[in-house]
């Protein structure tokens, strides 16, 4: 165990370092992951794009892909090296390319040809162009194998084209991505798993319609998307037909890496405030109860930290990172939720006052609070990675399943 | 960067969980649990000193390995995971750390060599009632190096050969070796929450008592002999808590109720997930501990809280849960859950309560913030 930079490790550093204060944004994007803005913002998407584009000509995109493709060919841990870096100066903007090369990119260079690669790796790479995973419906969230949208083949040829009726959900950043990989329903007559296919499709095709949801926390990152016969060659499927679901598979491994991220409040931004709060036997941090709880947050957040470390670590020592990601949004969620009520609370009546200009901290535990709900959903509920664990690591039985042998279209539905 | 054990380190703490599997077997903990004479397993702390671990992480100037401390921390994690029943943490991570720590040459020749043999047990002694210590609060006095006063309670202070006793001399605090064979101790054996392990009241009464370290620091110096040992510690609790979650998942495997294994109920696998992600965080927390000790780092004191922190809660929530999860089995004399839950009160409470650790930890940040 060694929690300092080895000799090479403190080159790294010092290099990422250097290039940083020299090339980061003096005025970055501030856009957060889970999108508390209101309406898009195409200045700031702007900023985020010119710094992506940066980061790529500098090698420092993907710092863990090959150098073929465009990424740095650097290790796990340079990565979290320039992570840490790239946090100090504050550069920001990630947010809008993390699913895209998080999750949906990796898929596609799993499964599309060699020509598709070439035309999609680099310019999603450069923040040119951005993807978006169409996987959640009305009908199934947790449950993304029970997607009912459905692709229908026009005709008998070998290479003829689908259409696509139905309706996406939960889309993030449907309203502004380029590209998207979406998971289907080809064959209504197989059990529910056996008859999905994975296709990447353009946002602009005809048929697609993006609706923003309006979220309990005001903004609207999430969209619903519907599909009205669009047309998707054959060349644009990911994986064989009828094979989707193993494809999906590859793309949310990564999702419990992408979704992690944190929320820019921790105990350290609470101590701030409780500093700040006078109650009449001195300042809120010298509460006995608060100092306890802020030891908890404490503790789960370095917690947390040195687990993604210890994940980095596996990586760089070739093991591939298993289900236990998943512990990090579950923590990151809830700490989040806890923390900005203490917040609030802490406040007193002065707590409901939502308003940036007047609440402390520009109303940052308010938009938490109200924020938190969605983190503890979006990307596995806390539920679903409670069985991950349970199942995946601990290796207890899967739930009873009264869908796996029934033909999808005979499964029982709901509303 | 590495936030692993390393492969030799691997590879000890495979060879110490294989030896502990054998001769620290569940009959051997109950050996002692049952017999209210006995506080710990002689035969099992002789092969443990055999072993070589005693003297682990002591210099080889002092007949010790001079491995690391995270060669320690390995070790201590498979103690914990047995609920080994040795005065293995008074000896090493108190008596010795604090001899390493604060003892003079001559302190340290004379005795870590024995310690490193399996010749002497050791003990430290810093409370005198109920609640926590604190230096103003302290009534054991040295007076022309003569102890006299009562350390309540004192883990394995009924076997112990010599104690590290923090004391006062002019209203000053200090800590103080005693050795216990010495005119002037008397130690009474008290029933404990932990029978697995030995606690006593030592009564001092004129004791030959030689300072340990400067005079006037002695809360201090016990704040870093405890900051060595919550990281030690740490690792026991960690390896309780996973044996803990061990059982508890090879349980829900094979009770059936329902027509179904427990383990397919989501109420039971998400108990046992939470339990897994308090483990895991409590773990990371520990290692950045086990770096710091071994490093002798400034981060020690942060890093030794939030191990403390993490671990105690971490080892209490599996061990309850595990008894949780066995249902009406768990309650039982023969089910070895409880002795987690038990082990799970006395790593807790030895070197403070988590009480005591969070405020520890809370006050050393806002330090760290203002400067």
């Amino acid at each position: 165990m060694d929690f300092t930079d080895s000799p090479e490790e403190v080159a790294y550093r010092t290099k990422a370092r250097a290039w940083l204060e020299a090339n980061a944004p003096k005025h970055p994007s501030t856009a957060s992951v889970i999108g508390e803005e209101g309406a898009l913002d195409l200045d700031d998407m702007a900023r985020a794009k010119a710094w992506q584009a940066k980061k790529a000509q500098g090698g420092y995109a993907q710092i863990t892909w090959p150098k073929e493709w465009g990424g740095g060919g650097g290790t796990p841990i340079e990565s979290v090296i320039f992570g840490q870096e790239e946090a100090k100066v504050g550069a920001g903007g990630g947010g809008y390319f993390q699913i895209g090369l998080g999750m949906c990119v990796p898929t596609v260079m799993a499964f599309a040809d060699d020509a598709t690669k070439q035309r999609f790796v680099g310019p999603a790479l450069r923040g040119e162009e951005i993807w978006c995973q169409l996987f959640s419906e009305p009908g199934g969230g947790s449950d993304v194998a029970a997607a009912s949208t459905r692709a229908i083949r026009d005709g008998d040829a070998k290479d003829a084209d689908w259409v696509i009726n139905g309706q996406k959900v939960w889309t993030s950043g449907a309203h502004y991505a380029d590209f998207g990989i979406v998971i289907v329903r080809t064959n209504p007559e197989a059990p529910k798993h056996k008859g999905l296919t994975m296709f990447w499709i353009d946002m602009k095709s005809p048929g697609i319609e993006v609706k923003p949801i309006h979220q309990m926390s005001g903004g609207s990152n999430f969209n619903e998307v519907y599909f009205t016969d669009v047309r998707v060659p054959d060349s644009q499927r990911l994986g064989a037909i009828d094979d989707g679901w193993k494809v999906s598979l590859v793309t949310l491994m990564n999702e419990r890496l992408a979704v992690g991220g944190g929320s820019g409040l921790d105990y350290s931004t609470i101590m701030k405030l409780a500093r700040s709060l006078q109650t009449s036997t001195g300042s809120a941090l010298s509460d006995q109860a608060f100092r306890q709880k802020l030891a908890d947050w404490y503790v789960q957040s370095e917690g947390l930290k040195f687990t993604r470390f210890r994940t980095m670590t596996a990586l760089s020592r070739g093991q591939t990172p298993g289900p236990e990601s998943s512990i990090g949004k579950i923590i990151a969620a809830g700490q989040l939720q806890d923390l900005a009520n203490a917040a609030v609370e802490m406040e007193d009546q002065f707590g409901i006052i939502d308003d940036p200009a007047m609440a402390p901290l520009a109303a940052a535990f308010q938009g938490g609070l109200l924020s938190a709900p969605g983190l503890r959903i979006a990307g596995g509920t806390d539920e679903i990675l409670k069985n991950i664990i349970a199942e995946r690591v601990l290796g207890l039985p899967g739930d009873i399943r009264v869908d796996k042998d029934v033909a999808f279209k005979d499964m029982p539905r709901g509303r | 960067m590495n936030f692993d054990y390393s492969d030799d380190q691997k590879f000890l703490k495979t060879e110490a969980r294989k030896f502990l599997d054998a001769a620290c077997t569940p009959a051997v903990v109950r050996g002692v649990l049952d017999d209210p004479a006995r506080s710990y397993d002689e035969p099992l702390w002789r092969r443990i000193a055999e072993q070589g671990w005693l003297g682990a992480a002591i210099p080889e100037q002092y007949n010790g390995l001079g491995l690391g401390r995270i060669e320690l921390c390995a070790i201590a994690e498979e103690l914990g995971r047995v609920c080994a029943p040795v005065p293995f943490a008074s000896t090493v991570y108190f008596l010795a750390e604090a001899l390493m720590l604060a003892g003079s040459d001559e302190q340290k020749a004379k005795l870590l060599p024995k310690i490193a043999a399996g010749e002497l047990i050791g003990a430290f002694a810093t409370s005198e009632g109920p609640g926590a210590y604190s230096e103003a609060g302290i009534q054991a006095r040295v007076e022309g190096g003569k102890l006299t006063g009562v350390k309540v309670p004192v883990t394995d202070g009924d076997v112990a050969d010599y104690a590290v006793v923090l004391a006062k001399e002019a209203g000053r605090s200090g800590l103080y070796l005693v050795d216990l064979s010495g005119a002037g101790v008397t130690r009474e054996t008290l029933k404990t929450l932990d029978p697995t392990r030995g606690v006593a009241k030592l009564t001092f009464a004129g004791a030959a008592a030689e300072r340990l370290g400067p005079a006037g620091e002695g809360a201090a110096l016990a704040e870093a002999v405890m900051d060595r040992a919550a990281v030690l510690l740490a690792f026991e609790q960690l390896g309780g808590a996973d044996r803990s979650l061990e059982m508890a998942k090879s349980y829900a495997l094979e009770r059936f109720a329902f027509g179904r294994q427990i383990g397919s109920y989501q109420a039971i696998k998400h108990k046992l997930a939470d339990i897994y992600v308090k483990n895991e965080l409590a773990r990371s927390n520990a290692y950045y501990g086990a770096w710091a000790l071994n490093a002798g780092a400034a981060e020690l004191p942060v890093a030794a809280s939030a191990a403390r922190v993490a671990a105690s809660e971490a080892f209490w929530f599996a061990s309850k849960e595990n008894i949780q999860t066995h249902g009406g089995m768990g309650f039982t004399w023969e089910v070895d859950a409880h002795l987690y839950y038990r082990r799970s009160r006395q790593l807790a409470l030895v070197a403070g309560a988590p009480a005591v650790w969070k405020e520890r930890l809370v006050s050393q940040l806002e330090r760290r913030n203002a400067a």
